[in-house]
């Protein structure tokens, strides 16, 4: 019977008469499975470290039947839409019913029209969605995307070997006594994030002048020998180690390398940090009945806690500290997952118009050397 | 009588056939793809056309050109540095080595049972500021007091040094182990020097292994990315680190192909000017 519905759904959808039959066969394949494919970033669920399978979504399959293929094959968000945009430019499935992209790419997956409207009536545990994430500009009332996780990139270092608090970008990029010692990331919007907040500028709406002033900022670090690299997630060691002793950094990954390296800090700015989402979208064919199930599965507070619990970055979805005073209760009081609001306030996203300028990106990446 | 039999002159053909079928399609085809994408233009979200855009190629050689000859240079100097520590390597353990020539070997090839990632990531901590070498640098002045080993051009080199030696050290010793004693022999005999016996028998003698192993050296040097982003700073940055950003961040992918394109050919150029200048006459047996 879902099967019926389905069909009634995607002809409505399709319009024409004369694509029921193709659909008929694809929907009656697909629900006759009940599976799903689902695309995220490696490290972006809990996993039992021992048999290597997904607690979250093995309860999941035992609560609804319906199975789950999960890739954790999103490792860069451009070299993920090139994989996909020719296949989504066509017309194509891609044969994933959710990806999971950072706001600039899935506003432009939104802009596109290369993504399903999420199935609302199967999700109403998207009332747990924090306020605060309700309405991005780029998708005014999330009809297309939900957060999957919340991150923020401020400043990673070693209080003991920097020899002080960190509080400004600034220090990293003009202390002669970090000099060579500094790692920047290699993602243009929380690089370029960060040093825009550092010069007074918003990053929420990125302009030529802020965006060159934040560029030419960074350009006379590295002139002057300041700067070391542009990393991905590969500084940890290197921080950990102290050839790094202050770099641009991802939260989550502070609070990993912690539990080896309980000195190490994560500074938010006083000038801001970043704060960005990673988004949950059904590209174009995917199957919107059961990938909405699955959200609205997540979206439960006390599903979402647990992987929280495990990826410890900060929960888009409200009322998991309920959960987690049962289950985890030291990591509540931890800044980098459950940020007061003061620290909150110092938050910021970035223009997601301006993340996915070509020039921009031009820019950002003759600075990384290539 | 059997087909085969009877048409004997398509055996050689037979033969060839896979590698001629192998060739074709994992080599010509993808050339035929990589040459045409690179004279496409347009963009990632509305996809690209073929256009003769020959633009592409101006504007890459115009704006890479300081990391492709970096490359040219890096892959040059480790090509160098590989040959220096292999062939003295690979002359002992085929003169020397005696019974434990295998074991050598061996060890020559073990690092190759990790992958290449791991093996660079090592090197991060072997030229740790804070690691024995820049230290013991360091102690003996070589190394100024804020001096460091790591993310210098020094390091992206070593790296490639270290990566690739085994592809010097194998022919190398393939050759001398072929290298006919009896020759040397005759030379001391006739009152050539140690010394001499070596420039005038033992070395042209392994001239064939110089070259494979030197081909095998520099042509996968030049297009690393690897070492240079691992062990490098953005002032190391090599054609590989380009066409990987400009094919994956910027999926400018005609672009990313005509610069493949142009390192290719730059490779095909150095390479037969070296194997002019090496002789080819001395280097068939």
């Amino acid at each position: 019977m879902s099967t019926r519905r389905q069909f009634v759904q995607r002809t409505a959808l399709g319009g024409a008469a004369a694509l029921a039959l193709p659909s008929l066969a694809q929907a009656a394949t697909r629900a006759d499975s009940k599976s799903i494919t689902i695309s995220n970033w490696p490290l972006y669920i809990d996993i039992d470290e021992k048999t290597k399978k997904y607690p979250t979504l093995d309860a999941f399959t035992r609560k609804t039947g319906i199975k789950i293929k999960y890739l954790e094959d999103v490792n860069d968000n451009n070299s993920f839409y090139g994989k996909v945009a020719p296949l989504l430019r066509r017309g194509q499935s891609i044969d994933r019913d959710i990806m999971v992209l950072t706001d600039w790419m899935a506003a432009r997956m939104v802009r596109a029209g290369w993504v399903e409207k999420l199935d609302k009536s199967k999700l109403p545990n998207s009332k747990n969605l924090q306020p605060s994430l309700q309405h991005p500009t780029w998708d005014k009332n999330r009809e297309y995307s939900l957060p999957w996780m919340t991150f923020m990139a401020g400043i990673g270092y070693d209080p003991k070997k920097v020899g002080y608090e960190i509080t400004s970008v600034d220090q990293l990029l003009t202390d002669r006594k970090l000099r060579g010692k500094v790692t920047l990331l290699s993602e243009m919007p929380e690089t370029t994030g960060l040093v825009m907040l550092s010069n007074g500028d918003d990053p929420t709406r990125v302009t030529d002048a802020s965006f060159g002033r934040a560029i030419k900022k960074i350009q006379k670090a590295l002139d002057a020998g300041q700067i070391r690299q542009f990393t991905g997630n590969d500084y940890g060691p290197l921080l950990a180690k102290g050839d790094v002793l202050a770099a641009f950094a991802w939260s989550g990954d502070v609070v990993q390398l912690q539990i080896d390296n309980p000195s190490l800090k994560f500074a938010v700015p006083q000038a801001g940090a970043i704060m960005l989402s990673d988004n949950m979208l059904i590209p174009k064919k995917g199957n919107i009945e059961l990938a909405s199930t699955f959200m609205n599965y997540v979206y439960d507070p006390a599903v979402f806690a647990n992987i929280d619990a495990y990826v410890a970055y900060p929960s888009p979805v409200a009322g998991v500290e309920k959960f987690l005073a049962k289950t985890d209760p030291k990591i509540l009081k931890n800044q980098l997952v459950f940020p007061d609001a003061r620290t909150r306030a110092r938050l910021h996203s970035y223009d997601p118009i301006g993340a996915d300028n070509r020039d921009y990106k031009e820019l950002f990446q003759a600075l990384v050397g290539a | 009588m059997g087909f085969l039999h009877r048409h004997r002159w398509l055996t050689p053909y037979g033969l060839l056939a896979a590698g001629l079928g192998w060739l074709a399609v994992f080599f010509v085809v993808p050339m035929y793809y990589l040459a045409a994408t690179s004279l496409k233009s347009g963009d990632i979200d509305f996809g690209y056309a073929f256009t003769w855009a020959w633009g592409n190629y101006a504007h890459a050689l115009g704006r890479y050109q300081e990391q492709l000859l970096r490359s040219l240079e890096y892959a040059g100097i480790a090509t160098l540095a590989a040959f220096l520590i292999s062939y003295p390597l690979a002359y002992w353990i085929a003169f020397r080595g005696g019974r434990w020539k295998n074991v050598l070997l061996l060890l020559v090839i073990a690092p190759f049972f990790v992958t290449y990632l791991i093996r660079t990531l090592a090197w991060q901590t072997i030229l740790a500021d804070d690691g024995p070498v820049a230290g013991f640098l360091r102690t003996i002045g070589v190394l100024g007091a804020d001096g460091r080993l790591l993310a210098t051009s020094f390091a992206v080199v070593a790296g490639i040094t270290y990566n690739f030696l085994p592809f010097m050290a194998l022919p190398l010793y393939a050759s001398l182990e072929q290298v006919d004693k009896r020759l040397v022999e005759a030379a001391e005999d006739l009152y050539a020097s140690r010394p001499v016996a070596f420039f005038k028998v033992t070395f042209p003698l392994s001239l064939p292994g110089v070259f494979a192993g030197t081909m095998l050296t520099f042509i996968p040097a030049a297009g690393d990315f690897i070492n240079a982003q691992l062990l490098g700073t953005p002032q190391q940055a090599m054609i590989g680190n380009v066409i990987q950003s400009r094919f994956l961040v910027l999926n400018d992918y005609p672009e990313a192909s005509a610069l493949s394109l142009v390192l290719m050919l730059a490779i095909v150029g150095i390479v037969v000017v070296y194997a002019r200048a090496l002789g080819t006459e001395r280097l068939g047996t």
